[in-house]
């Protein structure tokens, strides 16, 4: 090409296509996607492990006391709960509604705190020490992993909601906030299987 | 408001605005000055470089640990070295080569510098993840070479079952500097899978759509979604070794109810896919090499992809061929024989396509190629080892001889460091700019390949002549003395053979012939970036029609226009088709990935000491990451100004 | 065909042959053997053609242009001529599969077809580094024997190693007679198999435990049911009193220093169950798990230091003079 002569060519242009875009369509979501796939094969394989060690154990739990099931099945009526709240400023993020995400996410970081100090009175119920046996130390693996993941998600829900109330909404921070929902449902479709297992496996196990 | 389509129309262009767009970008995408940007860097192919030279580095030491083997065991009861210092090291060998080398050579460090330019994009999908991965892995490497110089090297294998390394049989730090390596090395080769993962899905260039993606490409989207689901299994057993060390938990400990053999599933279920993780990329390449030396299209493009597939879904039903002397029913010995023997199909496959290719096609013998027929020759060895370890009866035999050694030597140098070598004479002209020396590659190449031969074929020999793996010496009546004489002279020949190449490197990174940016004619896109490609790898994002997308390309092939220019944006396509449907602006550099890795560092290597670390460790870290995520006000007012929501 | 096949693979490895599958010595050894050499010819065969196909295709289609010649699209004729062959060469990998992996079914078959039967059991547990070997004999206390790293078993009979790990996991591995069975802690494992006629092979732990690991070998000695009967009757005894001075005094150094924690000798007080047995130490041939000719130096050396032998094992060096030393080697040489 000499300079100053310009040519013809054909060009796909781009320049409409949107760039805040959800789900499906946006980079992040799918990065969150392989986030939990990852940290969904570690749970698949602690559980796996804990019926490992079940099937070689004659007593199980060794101590003869599940844990309690108070707190554990209250943690789970909020941890299903907080889904409705959480639906609703998912899909008002998508429609860009600030004021339904910021309340939103102001509900989401008070559950966190219902769900964490429930957690704490779940864990003094655990009737197993990690230390004892083998079913003391998957039971608080199990339950130590759901913990990191609801701490993470509730630190998460916190910068978020702080973002919210800064000069720094826009486009990109309602991505966000639809992801930190996805996360959420993640944090509380794991707990289920681990609930069941914690709290019903060894009572079904018995039989 | 308009239809949010991308548009295909006419335009003019001239040689000034061409330049003025390059200056655009460049101004935008390079990577920050000066000795802090060092520590700020995100563009995949400054970290891919990163990664392949640390990666080779780990590879020298490592190979280096293997000459003290071989010096050790030249001799019978030779007491140059005792088993503490030779357990150590050959525990640090098959870890760093595993763990340091194999894995994040072929596909951290080839899929981060390779697969963006091949998807035809600017970078890779969260490069600041991306970053962070590096400096996890150098700083995990690091770490457990430092353990290594004051004696407290792992020496419990590179599988380090238990209770073996229980706290009870392996007091000291040694293997937890194992296990918390393990925890690095996931860190690091899991983030990138997940980028390269949602780098392929979303970021291929128009056009490139399903049965489009280039074979490589396949080979490491394969290998990234075996690394999500094959890493938690080490991630598991690992974790709860070091608990079971520092925390007195009692999964492993038969008489608290824990148990032993809990490890070897859980390790194997990663450990076995790990060696399909390191040779995939490495048939990949060879699909790759076949397809550019012989001049046309690789014979049976889906084939190859299905076989990839499947040896992907079958790779992780094989964990137990690990454990068939552990006493495990019958059925399931069965069962895992067949799954065993059932891998050889896609094997297979790939060899007769590849084969059809070259006897079809107009070959020409360079670097790359000799490398690739040198794969044949070995890998095809190492396969055919690999039935005798699959049938139980037999595997009883040479499971954890040197039978097994040279078998999965030849497996995965055959596999692995064949299709690298190859690949680095490939791909050195495109990151570097300059041609590597035929001669001296032909010369490294065969001094490699003789001296290999040397060193390994004996292996199988001696293990049948009932030699163990990981013994530190012999005894002379043994009958093993000259076999294993052999093998020590091999790996002199063997590493003549990676010094020469090292130097044809050094020599040719100065006095190389200038390569231009598509020295091989090859069909990939990474051929229409500059060599090495500038910061913004395209100047214009191309579209693809065909799976050689330069040999494919209409004279009139359309680029992609209509990017921001003053941040770093790029186009997202649809999974299937590649379709356009949105544009995503990349984060730039910045230094938080590298703190938070600091912080990481600081935080995995002194839960080595306290437990209390990881708590203690984690605000700083949560800090490091808020920081990293924490937008510009300039960032934030510039989006609100033009934002375009998607319609829904 | 098999025979001569063996035979042959034999010539090309000639070597000693008290540990390798390739001599059997019983039928399970034999039966894997088999199939060890199913498999070798095959994937011999098939090495030599992809290659053959391999270099062949290379020199003819080896491009005689100069430079790098523009890509082509190839002939759809000659696609579709490979495409059958490709198609053709993976049902020939099919079929060969299905021939080595039926093989491989019915050996494993034949080799655990001892399972069932009446069988002598002998106990086998791994140490770091030696094995611990027990002839439960029916459990009754007096027909019980403890020895080590020396398994006598009558030719030509089910013999039952029943083992597991007092330690970590260890692995027992006699290549001559049978494949290796894990011998893992909380685990029992059984291994079944007869060897055919008298004669001694060597064995050697096969899985990593620790330090000493390359250093972990035994003998199985197969002798014929009379002689087997007499070395049992030999073994069921306690040691006898000592008939010299000088070893009357070694059992006195004996039982006065440390070596009673560890190790016992059937007769006197010394009651230790963390090392060998040594009550019949004189009638083995090695010691420290394969490690020494059992002589008098050997011996001798061991006792001294066996640190300098076997770096990281349990047993310490021993400081004494050399009175003391020589008459426990004494003592010691009289425990037949």
């Amino acid at each position: 090409m000499a300079a100053g002569v310009s040519q013809r060519r054909l060009a796909l242009d781009v320049s409409r296509l949107p760039d805040v875009t959800f789900a499906i369509r946006s980079v992040t979501w799918w990065g969150t996607i392989g986030m939990m796939a990852i940290e969904g094969g570690v749970f698949a394989l602690a559980v796996a492990s804990y019926f490992y060690l079940h099937s070689r154990t004659d007593r199980w739990p060794p101590t003869g006391h599940p844990p309690d099931l108070l707190w554990g099945s209250l943690n789970t009526a909020v941890f299903l709960l907080s889904l409705i709240p959480t639906e609703w400023y998912r899909r008002r993020a998508h429609k860009g509604d600030l004021r339904a995400v910021r309340l939103g996410l102001i509900i989401a970081s008070l559950t966190g705190v219902v769900n964490l100090t429930i957690r704490y009175f779940e864990m003094k119920h655990l009737n197993c020490n990690w230390s004892g046996d083998a079913y003391g130390s998957i039971v608080w693996l199990l339950i130590g992993l759901h913990i990191t993941h609801l701490l993470t998600d509730w630190v998460e829900t916190l910068v978020l909601t702080v973002l919210f109330f800064s000069p720094h909404v826009e486009g990109k921070r309602f991505v966000d906030a639809e992801e930190n929902a996805s996360y959420w449902y993640f944090v509380v479709l794991t707990w289920i299987p681990i609930y069941l297992v914690l709290y019903w496996a060894p009572r079904w196990l018995v039989g | 408001m308009s239809e949010q389509r991308a548009e295909l129309i006419e335009i003019d262009v001239s040689a000034e605005r061409e330049v003025a767009l390059a200056a655009e970008l460049e101004e935008i995408w390079q990577e920050p000055p000066g000795f802090l940007g060092w520590f700020k860097a995100v563009h995949h192919t400054t970290i891919g470089k990163r990664y392949i030279v640390t990666a080779f580095c780990f590879f020298l030491a490592a190979g280096l640990l293997a000459g003290a083997m071989r010096l050790q065991l030249a001799f019978p009861e030779l007491h140059l070295m005792g088993p503490d210092l030779y357990n150590q090291i050959f525990t640090m060998h098959g870890t760093v080569m595993m763990f340091l080398f194999a894995v994040p050579m072929m596909f951290e460090a080839l899929s981060v510098y390779l697969v963006p330019l091949m998807v035809g994009t600017r970078n890779i999908a969260f490069p600041r993840l991306n970053a962070f991965s590096y400096y996890l892995f150098l700083f995990g490497g690091l770490m457990v070479f430092a353990f290594f110089f004051v004696n407290s090297g792992p020496d419990r294998g590179w599988f380090s079952y238990v209770p073996l390394a229980s706290l009870r049989y392996a007091p000291g730090k040694r293997a937890d500097a194992w296990a918390q390596l393990i925890t690095f090395t996931e860190v690091s080769a899991l983030s990138v899978a997940v980028e390269i993962v949602v780098t392929v899905f979303k970021l291929r260039a128009p056009g490139m759509s399903l049965n489009r993606i280039p074979i490589f490409v396949w080979g490491q989207v394969v290998t990234a979604f075996m690394v999500i689901f094959a890493m938690p299994g080490v991630v598991v057993s690992s974790t709860m070794l070091l608990l079971d060390r520092t925390c007195s938990t009692q999964f492993f400990n038969p008489a608290n109810g824990g148990d032993v053999l809990l490890f070897q599933h859980l390790f194997w279920w990663f450990g076995h896919p790990e060696v399909y993780i390191i040779f995939i990329p490495g048939t990949a390449i060879v699909s790759t090499i076949v397809a550019a030396f012989a001049r046309r299209h690789v014979f049976g493009y889906l084939a190859l992809v299905l076989s990839l597939i499947a040896t992907g879904f079958i790779a992780f039903g094989l964990w137990v061929h690990h454990m068939f002397a552990t006493g495990i029913p019958q059925m399931s010995e069965s069962f895992f024989t067949a799954a065993s023997m059932m891998i050889a199909i896609p094997a297979g496959t790939q060899i007769f396509c590849w084969l059809a290719t070259i006897c079809t096609g107009k070959v020409i013998l360079k670097t790359p190629m000799w490398w690739v027929l040198g794969f044949f020759f070995v890998f095809v060895i190492g396969g055919m080892t690999g039935i005798y370890v699959a049938s139980v009866p037999v595997d009883l035999q040479v499971h954890d001889t040197y039978f097994v050694v040279a078998h999965f030597h030849y497996v995965l140098i055959g596999g692995a460091v064949f299709p690298l070598f190859g690949a680095f004479a490939y791909w050195f002209p495109k990151i570097t700019g300059r041609m590597l020396s035929e001669r001296l590659g032909f010369w490294s190449f065969s001094l490699f390949l003789i001296g290999f031969n040397i060193t390994f074929f004996p292996m199988h020999l001696v293990g049948l002549r009932g030699m163990p793996r990981r013994v530190y010496t012999y005894p002379l009546n043994a009958g093993w003395r000259l076999l294993n004489q052999v093998e020590s002279a091999g790996y002199i020949l063997l590493f003549a053979g990676v010094l020469l190449f090292l130097i044809n490197v050094v020599r040719s990174l100065r006095h190389g012939q200038i390569a231009g940016p598509n020295p091989w004619d090859a069909g990939g896109l990474e051929w229409a970036a500059a060599s090495p490609p500038r910061s913004y790898n395209f100047l214009h994002i191309p579209t693809v029609n065909g799976r050689e997308p330069l040999w494919d390309a209409r004279p009139d092939q359309p680029v992609v226009i209509g990017l921001h220019t003053d941040v770093r944006e790029v186009v997202t396509t649809r999974i299937m088709d590649a379709e356009p449907e949105g544009r995503d602006e990349m984060p730039g550099p910045t230094i938080w990935p590298f703190i938070a890795a600091v912080v990481t560092t600081a935080m995995f290597v002194g839960s080595i000491f306290r437990p209390l670390a990881i708590g203690i460790g984690s605000v700083p870290l949560a800090i490091a990451l808020i920081g990293w995520f924490w937008p510009t006000r300039e960032e934030s007012s510039r989006r609100r100004r033009r934002d375009i929501w998607q319609q829904e | 065909m098999l025979c001569r096949s063996a035979r042959l693979s034999m010539a090309l490895l000639a070597f000693p042959k008290n540990q390798t599958p390739l001599d059997p010595a019983g039928p399970q050894a034999r039966h894997i053997e088999h199939t060890f050499l199913l498999i070798f010819w095959i994937t011999s065969i098939v090495y030599a053609i992809v290659i053959a196909v391999l270099a062949i295709g290379v020199l003819r289609a080896r491009s005689r242009e100069a430079g790098i010649p523009a890509p082509f699209t190839p002939d759809p004729a000659v696609e579709k001529k490979a495409a059958r062959i490709v198609g053709g060469a993976l049902i020939a990998t099919v079929i060969l599969i299905t021939i080595m992996m039926v093989s491989s079914f019915v050996t494993s078959h034949r080799t655990a077809a001892l399972a069932d039967q009446p069988a002598l059991r002998i106990d086998v547990y791994g140490h770091q580094w030696w094995w611990e070997v027990v002839y439960p004999n029916g459990a009754a206390p007096s027909r019980v024997i403890h020895t080590a790293n020396e398994i006598h078993v009558p030719a030509n009979t089910v013999i039952d190693i029943h083992g597991t790990s007092r330690d970590v996991i260890h692995s027992f591995w006699a290549p001559n007679i049978h494949g290796k069975k894990d011998l893992l802690p909380g685990y029992e494992n059984d291994l079944t198999f007869k060897v055919d006629s008298p004669g001694v092979w060597r064995g050697q732990c096969a899985e990593y435990c620790g330090m000493q690991h390359a250093q972990m070998a035994f003998d199985i000695v197969a002798q014929s049911p009379d002689e087997f009967e007499a070395w049992y009757r030999q073994q069921l005894k306690p040691a006898a009193d000592p008939s010299s001075p000088e070893a009357e005094r070694g059992r006195t150094v004996f039982l006065s220093q440390a070596c009673s924690l560890c190790h016992t000798i059937r007769g006197t007080i010394a009651g230790g169950t963390a090392a060998p047995d040594l009550t019949h130490l004189a009638s083995r041939s090695t010691i420290a798990a394969g490690a020494l000719k059992n002589n008098v130096a050997n011996l001798t050396a061991w006792v001294l230091d066996a640190q300098k032998i076997k770096p990281g094992c349990r047993m310490p060096p021993n400081l004494m003079n050399s009175t003391d030393l020589n008459d426990l080697i004494a003592y010691l040489e009289t425990l037949q």
